[in-house]
Formats: C-alpha cells, sequence, structure tokens
C-alpha cells in the first residue's frame, strides 16, 4: 500500500528520528513547561525554538559538507548532533 | 485564581492535521524518499544515498537559476512593498470612491496566472501589443523576445503589476484599524504629513507587512506559470527561475530523483528566508513595544 512512497530503511529511520524528537520534546514540555530565555544566540528563544533553529542549520551543515567535499555524511551528522545539543543547552 | 486546564480544544486541531498531513507532510515525506533513490518506475528504483545532492549541490546550471530567482525576488519586495503602501496610502478612506477602487485593485489578483502570463505576452508584443507597440513608436528598441533586459523588465512589470494590488489592500486594511485617536493627537501636536507616517501610520502597519512581505517573498521565489507563458524562460535562460529550471529536471527529463533533492533544497531555502523574515520583524516589534 506504501510502495509509491518508496520507503527505506534510512529514509525511515529518519523520520522515526524526528518523530522521537517530538514526542520526547512534548513530553519535556509537560513535566517541565519551557520559560523564554536569552542564551548564546542574539534573540530570547524557548526550547522548541532551539530545536528548530538547531534542525534547520543542521540541514544546511548536512548540504554545506555535502556540497563542498567529499567527506563522509556522517561527519557532518556528528557535527550536527553536537550543534543541537550545544544549541539546546546553551542557545 | 488557579487557571483551570482544559486540553480538548486540542481535538479541533485534528482536522487541519489531518488535511496538513495529506497535503504537506505526506508529500514532503515522499519527496525525500524520492531523493535518495534512482526511481524508473513505481515498482524499480535503487539507493543511491548522497549521490544527487551531491550532483545538483555541484551544478552551474542550478546555481545560476538560485542567483536569478534571488535577484527577481528581492526586486518584487523592494518595488511592490513601498508602491502597495504607497497606493494603499492615496485610496479614498470611504464612500463609493474607496469601493469602486478596492473592486478595480482586486481585479488583477482574480486573473489565473496562465492567462496573466498571455496577457502581457501579447500587450509587450512589438506588432500587436500596446505596450510593445507604444515603445517603439517612441523610438525605444524594445523586444522581449530577443532583449535579456527587456525580457526581465517585462517579467518584473507583469509580477508587480498582478500582486502589488494585495499588499496595497492589505495595507489599505491595516490603515483602516489605526483608531481616529491617533490622528486627534497628531494634529494637537501638529505633526507633518511625514511624521504621521512615520511614527503612527508604518509602526501600526508592521504586523500586515509581515504577512505581505512573507507572502510575496514565498510566491515570488516559487514562481513558475507567468514568466514561463511570458518568455518561455528566455532568451536563453535569462529568465529561467527555480521552478522551471526543477520542473524541466522532474517532468521533461524524468530524473525525479535529482529533482527530489534539489525540491529539498529549494524548501529548505524558502523555509530559512521566511524564519527569518518572519523572527527578525517579530523581534523588532517586540524590541519596540518593551523599549
Amino acid at each position: 500500500m506504501m510502495n509509491w512512497m518508496a520507503w527505506t530503511i534510512p529514509t525511515a529511520s529518519f523520520f522515526v528520528g524526528i518523530g522521537l524528537i517530538l514526542i520526547v520534546m512534548t513530553i519535556a514540555e509537560l513535566k517541565r513547561p519551557t520559560i523564554e530565555r536569552k542564551g548564546l544566540l542574539p534573540i530570547a528563544t524557548t526550547r522548541g525554538d532551539r530545536l528548530f533553529i538547531g534542525l534547520l542549520s543542521s540541514a544546511f551543515i548536512h548540504l554545506a559538507v555535502i556540497g563542498s567535499s567529499d567527506t563522509d555524511i556522517w561527519w557532518a551528522f556528528g557535527i550536527s548532533v553536537i550543534w543541537v545539543l550545544s544549541l539546546l543547552r546553551w542557545g | 485564581m488557579n487557571k483551570v486546564q482544559n486540553n480538548r480544544a486540542w481535538w479541533l486541531v485534528l482536522p487541519m492535521f489531518v488535511l496538513v498531513a495529506f497535503s504537506a507532510i505526506i508529500p514532503l515525506m515522499t519527496v525525500v524518499n524520492y531523493s535518495v533513490q534512482d526511481i524508473f518506475d513505481q515498482n524499480t528504483a535503487y539507493f543511491v544515498g548522497i549521490e544527487w545532492y551531491q550532483e545538483v549541490l555541484r551544478d552551474t546550471r542550478l546555481h545560476d537559476s538560485l542567483l536569478r530567482q534571488f535577484t527577481f525576488s528581492f526586486s518584487v519586495l523592494l518595488i511592490e512593498i513601498p508602491l502597495g503602501i504607497a497606493v494603499a496610502l492615496t485610496m479614498p478612506k470611504k464612500g463609493w470612491q474607496s469601493s469602486l477602487c478596492l473592486i478595480l485593485l482586486a481585479l488583477p489578483l482574480l486573473i489565473p496566472w496562465n492567462v496573466v502570463g498571455t496577457i502581457w505576452q501579447i500587450f509587450g508584443r512589438a506588432d500587436i501589443g500596446l505596450f510593445g507597440w507604444a515603445l517603439n513608436a517612441i523610438g525605444v528598441d524594445y523586444n522581449y523576445t530577443a532583449n535579456t533586459v527587456d525580457a526581465w523588465l517585462t517579467v518584473l512589470l507583469m509580477d508587480v503589476w498582478h500582486w502589488t494590488p494585495l499588499v496595497a489592500l492589505l495595507c489599505y486594511s491595516g490603515l483602516r484599524a489605526i483608531p481616529d485617536a491617533y490622528y486627534q493627537a497628531a494634529q494637537i501636536d501638529r505633526a507633518s504629513s511625514w511624521a504621521i507616517f512615520r511614527h503612527i501610520q508604518l509602526p501600526r502597519l508592521k504586523s500586515v507587512l509581515v504577512l505581505a512581505v512573507l507572502l510575496r517573498f514565498m510566491d515570488s521565489f516559487m514562481i513558475y506559470t507567468e514568466p514561463f507563458v511570458l518568455t518561455g524562460g528566455g532568451p536563453g535562460n535569462a529568465t529561467t527561475f527555480l521552478s522551471q529550471t526543477l520542473t524541466q529536471m522532474a517532468i521533461g527529463q524524468f530524473d525525479l530523483g535529482p529533482a527530489a533533492a534539489f525540491s529539498l533544497v529549494y524548501f529548505l531555502i524558502v523555509l530559512l528566508v521566511s524564519w527569518l523574515f518572519f523572527t527578525t520583524i517579530s523581534h523588532m516589534e517586540k524590541d519596540k513595544s518593551d523599549g
């Protein structure tokens, strides 16, 4: 039935990962509601804002690595994970 | 007093969520899936990893289209936003004249995009079109099918004609929402028309302008039909914008994988620029109200 969507294991894992992140963020929000604060970023952000900024910038980190070099994509992934976590903590 | 928490209203969002899922999320997921595969038909696809991304990110044809697209979108914004504000400021405030102006302004917005392209294609022709004929009659060598500058000017003029009314209508509604008390206070202070515009009208227009800038940016960044009908992307590739390059790739060459990879890059650029516009303008507003 889902054949037309042409699923692959890597893309399915990617969407499951995004889904899990959203579930964890929802639980975190219910347990400890976010407070808007200003960190390293020039604007005051909530936890959700920082996640959005982190994910969007990670996409561009991946595109920059793919477009400018032949480096393994896992490097971009590793940098992105560290970047998103740092942003969530100190952003 | 403790506020009663009732989250049942969230169920009201469900129909919208289902609609967005079918119209945006599921198609987007499919595009992600296509972007990492070489698609031959519905049952034959090979996983190629990031190969298509490498190909499209290093393709100079796409770089040129992207540059043209940004130039077009920013030119459109630079012309349409100030012009829309100016039109809204000069419109009659009440009476039958204001209704007439509103109807006349809304007319270009009601015309289908391909018809707009056709109108301007004929309008700009030197033999039968009023615009092209008139320019040539006064000695301007105008030919949008052969000259790059003429083609660009015609595409820009067409977009300004088609979409400035939207900006003007949004600004008009914003201006009508300003209470008379503000103008009365300005009159007591003997404020000039410029001071009224700068300190009353423009700040109160900010929220509609955010909407206008976002709508016009996203729309102009995804423009396809009008330039396609008007110039067909020519002369050469002078007016070939991103969506046309993408369509050529996906439908003309049936390169679904690279087209999907490129669509995602395109989507991310639109998302980033829209977010930057929205955040910058909403924070400017917030800083002002805090300060």
